[in-house]
């Protein structure tokens, strides 16, 4: 009766002492643990998992394997469908997807298909390098397409499209302005969610085995353009996977004065540029007492990266707890370690000190009035409840959306009002040869989502190129 | 790539770099930015384009000791290579689209300070040679201080030095100069300030005086340089600009020069800090 054991519980790092540290949250399963965990899978005909993954992962046989203990086979079933399993175990929403259909779950507790995924891939870049380096390797296809492939933006997106290309012989090159490949992985999301040289690097490092090229510090719509690569450079196609990369203020009075920073910035200094660690020149500004405002998984990370630095923080946002759009785990996660959560709380000002500093944010209260377009009541203002809170440093966490660079250096390139490409279900945007996914089309959303759209999109750009 | 091909201190704490990095050359323009990391723990440091040779595949950086980055910058040696260079950023300078019916009727004073003298470079060798009479002014605390006079003399009309203590040329401010030019009748259409801050601030003030537009550029924090970070805020016409992407250049009239100041101060004590440190 393998459903009677109940979900194998995952060790994780004391609250108290990570909050002090960068080091990863979450310690995953041990092999025993994963094996006793990947027995509780029931293996259904019809297996409702796979079709809720967006990369169509076939969980069930995967699990198979770790349940035999082979967890190189399993690693090479996950490397069929995703490149970036040891990521997606960490930052996916499971819950609303792969676990939220499991059948497990309906009466009891899901199988825990994120953590397992996550063992495999561990396990694959740590005691199984070797093996699933070489098994890669020779299952990797040499370039015998003539045609070459530009991807533009090395994050979840490209990479996913990238190595689907490579796999079927295209010669594939990603151009990524910053100086590490990686996009949102690298500058986005803490090292205690997803460590950078461990899980990134190593994970890259496989899609640098199947063929794919990477040229660092090229920002296409600057150094070069997408007519410039398919014109002088031989590129017969381009995939735009560029995210969604700027941020957002609220445009309230204030917002210019020193100690406030987009969570983007404060983030990038930190994750990409290493502020936390001495041995990097990064300065970075977290202050005594932190207010990062937004509800988003953006938000959490830059208040557990605070909190992390040195300072007490408090998140806040103008909805409830129940309607904050970051994963369970972070809110969760957040409220361990010590971060100060004041919902239906929404600024109206940024106040100075003498020296243009921050001093404190003038907030007001929420209520829930009416639910908007999107179905989530909307806050309204409670009027006369304004207040003060200290503070010697502002965070906006508040979205972000697509960089322009590119579509206003590219003719015939559509995008919408809200500055998203134009693209169809497959990828194929208004510019023949040009296909787009992920964040740069849909806004942010989430690093699964992105990976789906890059794989669609290698689907339809292997389709034109046998056009041609 | 990026390898260092010449390096030469212009002052003790001033050095030229031409570096090799093709891609950017290929599209650098007059009035653009790059970025260079110099290792793998630098940080990723702004520097205006002073110069680029699209045939050679190299570009001009010129770089004054600030901070530990800029020192670990300036420590290099012809042959070592930078971690990354990468650009051009920003905006090309306003001239670069203009019509050569609008170029016909332009003449141009630029107002260089210090280390902002090598950016002014591009700018008045693309004017130059496109037949448009160009006047440089040249500020520096002293004289040891000046840098890029023979060839900023070798594209310009007229240029005038001045240094603070009077040890060349005019003894004042470059502000002080342009007054000076004016009394004596010379008349242009367009200022470009580039320097410090504060020196744009009061270049702004003396221009608005004579009526003149001027531009500035703006040498704000960054990150990424691409419109990410939003560390490069600045109000321009009371609305919020990212110098990165809606820049470097603007409209001095309407710049907030005092916000900008401020913020272009935000990490004094951490890199006061790093540079301490440096070395250790």
């Amino acid at each position: 009766m393998a459903n009677r054991i109940p979900r194998v519980p995952v060790r994780e790092q004391d609250p108290k002492v990570r909050a002090t540290n960068f080091e990863e949250v979450c310690y995953g399963y041990n092999a025993e643990e994963a094996q006793l965990e990947a027995s509780r899978c029931l293996h259904c005909k019809n297996p409702r998992c796979v079709g809720a993954c967006p990369v169509s992962i076939k969980i069930p046989d995967f699990i198979a394997e770790v349940a035999k203990g082979d967890f190189v086979e399993a690693a090479c079933i996950i490397a069929q469908d995703s490149s970036l399993p040891a990521v997606c175990g960490r930052v996916c929403p499971q819950e609303s997807q792969c676990e939220g259909s499991c059948i497990l779950g309906v009466k009891g507790e899901s199988v825990a298909i994120g953590k397992l995924e996550r063992f495999v891939a561990d396990y694959a870049h740590g005691e199984g390098r070797d093996a699933f380096r070489h098994k890669v390797a020779t299952t990797a296809y040499p370039v015998h397409q003539k045609h070459k492939v530009a991807i533009i933006g090395s994050g979840p997106a490209g990479l996913a499209c990238a190595a689907d290309l490579a796999k079927w012989g295209y010669d594939v090159t990603i151009f990524e302005a910053l100086h590490k490949a990686g996009g949102v992985l690298e500058y986005g999301i803490p090292e205690f969610r997803l460590p950078k040289d461990t899980v990134v690097k190593s994970e890259i490092d496989i899609v640098r085995t199947l063929g794919v090229k990477i040229e660092l510090d090229v920002i296409v719509g600057k150094t070069v353009t997408i007519d410039s690569l398919m014109d002088r450079e031989g590129f017969e196609a381009v995939f735009i996977g560029t995210g969604a990369g700027l941020p957002r203020f609220m445009g309230i009075p204030g917002e210019n004065l020193c100690g406030v920073f987009s969570a983007n910035e404060f983030l990038t200094r930190n994750n990409l540029m290493k502020a936390f660690r001495s041995d990097y020149l990064t300065p970075i500004h977290a202050g005594k007492k932190v207010i990062v405002v937004g509800g988003g998984n953006v938000a959490m990370d830059a208040a557990r990266t605070a909190l992390r630095l040195g300072a007490d923080t408090t998140i806040v946002y103008r909805r409830t707890e129940v309607e904050l759009p970051a994963r369970r785990e972070e809110v969760h996660h957040a409220h361990e370690e010590g971060v100060d959560f004041q919902m239906l709380t929404n600024p109206v000002e940024i106040l100075s000190d003498e020296k243009g500093w921050v001093r404190a944010v003038r907030c007001i209260r929420m209520e829930l009035g009416e639910p908007d377009a999107s179905g989530r009541r909307s806050p309204v203002p409670v009027e006369g409840s304004e207040f003060e809170i200290a503070a010697d440093t502002v965070i906006m966490a508040l979205g972000t959306s697509p960089n322009p660079l590119i579509s206003r250096t590219t003719a015939g390139l559509e995008t919408t009002r809200k500055g998203c490409l134009v693209a169809d279900e497959e990828g194929a945007t208004t510019r023949k040869g040009v296909f787009a996914g992920g964040d740069a089309v849909t806004g942010a959303a989430t690093v699964i989502l992105a990976m789906g759209a890059g794989r669609k999109a290698a689907k339809a750009i292997d389709e034109y190129l046998k056009s041609l | 790539m990026f390898e260092i091909i010449q390096k030469s201190m212009l002052t003790p704490t001033i050095c030229k770099m031409v570096v090799s990095a093709p891609r950017l050359a290929g599209a650098a323009m007059p009035g653009q930015f790059l970025i260079v990391r110099a290792d793998e723990k630098g940080e990723r440091i702004p520097l205006t384009i002073s110069d680029y040779d699209r045939k050679e595949g190299t570009v001009t950086i010129v770089t004054q000791i600030i901070g530990a980055s800029t020192k670990k910058i300036c420590s290099m040696e012809t042959g070592e290579r930078f971690a990354d260079v990468v650009g051009p950023l920003g905006n090309a300078s306003e001239f670069i689209s203009m019509t050569p019916e609008k170029l016909a009727q332009t003449r141009v004073v630029f107002i260089a300070g210090g280390v902002g003298t090598a950016p002014v470079y591009p700018q008045a060798k693309w004017l130059h040679a496109h037949g448009v009479p160009v006047d440089v002014i040249v500020g520096a605390k002293t004289r040891d201080l000046l840098i890029y006079r023979e060839e900023m003399a070798a594209v310009c009309d007229n240029l005038f030095i001045c240094t603070d203590d009077g040890s060349e040329g005019f003894h004042g401010m470059v502000t002080g100069m342009l007054e000076k030019l004016y009394a004596e009748g010379r008349k242009y259409t367009n200022a470009v300030a580039i320097g410090p801050m504060i020196m744009m601030k009061f270049a702004t003030l003396t221009c608005r005086k004579l009526s003149l537009p001027v531009i500035v550029s703006l040498n704000t924090l960054m990150v990424d340089g691409t419109g990410m970070c939003g560390a490069c805020r600045v109000s321009v016409g009371g609305k919020t600009r990212f110098a990165c992407v809606d820049g470097p250049e603007f409209d001095g009239y309407e710049v907030d020069f005092d916000e900008a100041m401020r913020r272009q101060g935000q990490y004094k004590t951490e890199e006061k800090e790093a540079l301490e440190n440096y070395g250790k």
